[in-house]
């Protein structure tokens, strides 16, 4: 075991963790809020929209991550070169890292698997709630934003903590893109020193640190919701 | 567009390396699911009946495996196996050699998803009755006999979920070999799609032919769950 390397490499390895917590929070937050509408639709929507939300998460869910992120990466960004508005658009230094397509397809990723799980919750949540909320006279938007939603994000909340860390160990496929995130950076430094096992040794305790941050940071939010049981 | 008829055909020119490739995806994938369950069930069965020591082992192998990303233990595992394997048959004084892409690619993978079939296989196992097993051992059933006849159709009812859970998930995490540059469907699909520059059209056919393995596959666990439930009664 040689760990001389570790100085040098110590920004990359910083840079790369930074990397991996910008991935995880972009793709939560985002592929939540997207998560929201795709499982309400399919409980109340018309049937159309049912159906394409439906079809988003099977298609999510049934095909590998790795395929969607090459899908996006090569496919849309071999696409967009071609269009000289978009080349000429503020939005172009964005669209040609692999960060984006990245942070694109943990995005949709998450939105896919978390929509199928507000879906059920949704359709957890008591019927009579909703009905006494309606005989009180809120309007459909005041159900939702007072009732329906509050009730089914705490019957997710303790499967969000396994969700997030799934998500966490699903980002070093980044790495394959060209983000060199924190499994990006144990992959430069074997290119470099030729050290094969001392940086995924170092990554994997890293990943085991963060894995354990989370669990601990999901308990803590969850003691602090009020619960009748 | 995307779809021009030109990209038809190029799909139908390479149609043998796309199915090829997902027949070795179906093949890595099945191979390394039984040997994954293989070492579930023994998993299971230590976590269960064993001592201390091997309990502990049982509980690192899970904790650690869960809790690591698939493409980082992949990677590690691919390293570690083929040179451990080297070291061993060098001090053993034969000629290192260059191991079999197909068969790492099956036993990483396979022993990744043991961990996640232990907790799975041992969640089953312990949600069967006590006195069932208890009734079977008053019988004076042997230890093989009573595994046969009484735990295994009995746990199933609550495993084939989690198992079905358990394929999908390696049909999709087979993709992760492309990493270390086994030729499965994903690799094949980029290669073709690099060759050809009509890398939407592959990858969407590759997603194609993924999505229907998982559809075909939900398909006949529900058909497998219908059966193993034969005898229960019905819920609501």
């Amino acid at each position: 075991m040689d760990f001389s390397w570790f100085p040098h490499y110590l920004p990359m390895i910083i840079y790369g963790i930074w990397l991996t917590l910008n991935l995880l929070v972009i793709s939560l937050v985002i592929g939540f809020i997207l998560a929201v509408p795709i499982g309400l639709v399919q409980v109340t929507g018309p049937r159309w929209l049912k159906w394409i939300a439906a079809g988003f998460c099977t298609v999510i869910r049934g095909t590998p991550l790795l395929v969607q992120l090459w899908l996006l990466y090569y496919g849309l960004g071999s696409f967009f070169p071609q269009i000289p508005w978009i080349r000429q658009s503020f939005l172009w230094p964005v669209l040609r890292e692999g960060f984006f397509y990245a942070g694109l397809a943990f995005t949709l990723s998450f939105a896919g698997y978390e929509g199928a799980i507000m879906k059920g919750a949704f359709l957890s949540v008591p019927k009579g709630e909703l009905e006494a909320a309606r005989a009180f006279g809120m309007s459909p938007w005041t159900v939702l934003r007072r009732i329906w939603l509050p009730r089914a994000f705490r019957i997710v909340l303790p499967t969000l903590g396994g969700e997030v860390i799934l998500q966490l160990k699903a980002t070093p496929i980044a790495a394959t893109v060209t983000v060199i995130e924190l499994y990006g950076a144990s992959y430069q430094i074997r290119q470099d020193t030729y050290r094969v096992y001392e940086p995924l040794l170092m990554v994997a305790i890293i990943y085991l640190a963060l894995t354990y941050v989370i669990t601990r940071a999901f308990n803590y939010i969850e003691r602090q919701v009020p619960q009748r049981r | 567009m995307f779809f021009a008829v030109t990209n038809w055909e190029l799909l139908w020119l390479w149609k043998g390396t796309l199915f090829s490739g997902a027949l070795s995806t179906i093949e890595i994938s099945f191979l390394a699911y039984l040997f994954g369950l293989t070492l579930g069930l023994g998993g299971a069965m230590g976590k269960i009946t064993g001592g201390k020591y091997l309990k502990s082992v049982l509980e690192v192998y899970t904790t650690l495996i869960r809790s690591l990303p698939e493409l980082l233990l992949i990677v590690m595992l691919y390293y570690l196996g083929t040179d451990t394997l080297n070291r061993i048959l060098q001090g053993l004084g034969y000629e290192a050699m260059r191991i079999n892409g197909f068969t790492a690619a099956v036993v990483v993978l396979g022993f990744v998803m043991g961990a996640y079939a232990t907790e799975v296989l041992r969640g089953a196992i312990q949600a069967i009755p006590v006195g069932q097993i208890e009734a079977a051992k008053a019988y004076g059933m042997s230890p093989f006999l009573r595994f046969r006849r009484i735990i295994l159709p009995a746990m199933l009812p609550y495993a084939i979920p989690g198992m079905s859970n358990l394929w999908l998930n390696i049909t999709k995490d087979s993709a992760l070999v492309a990493v270390v540059g086994y030729s499965e469907l994903t690799l094949q699909t980029k290669q073709a799609a690099g060759t050809t520059k009509a890398y939407f059209t592959f990858f969407c056919a590759a997603a194609l032919l993924y999505l229907i393995i998982s559809l075909v596959s939900l398909r006949l666990f529900g058909e497998l769950e219908r059966y193993v439930r034969r005898g229960q009664p019905k819920l609501g």
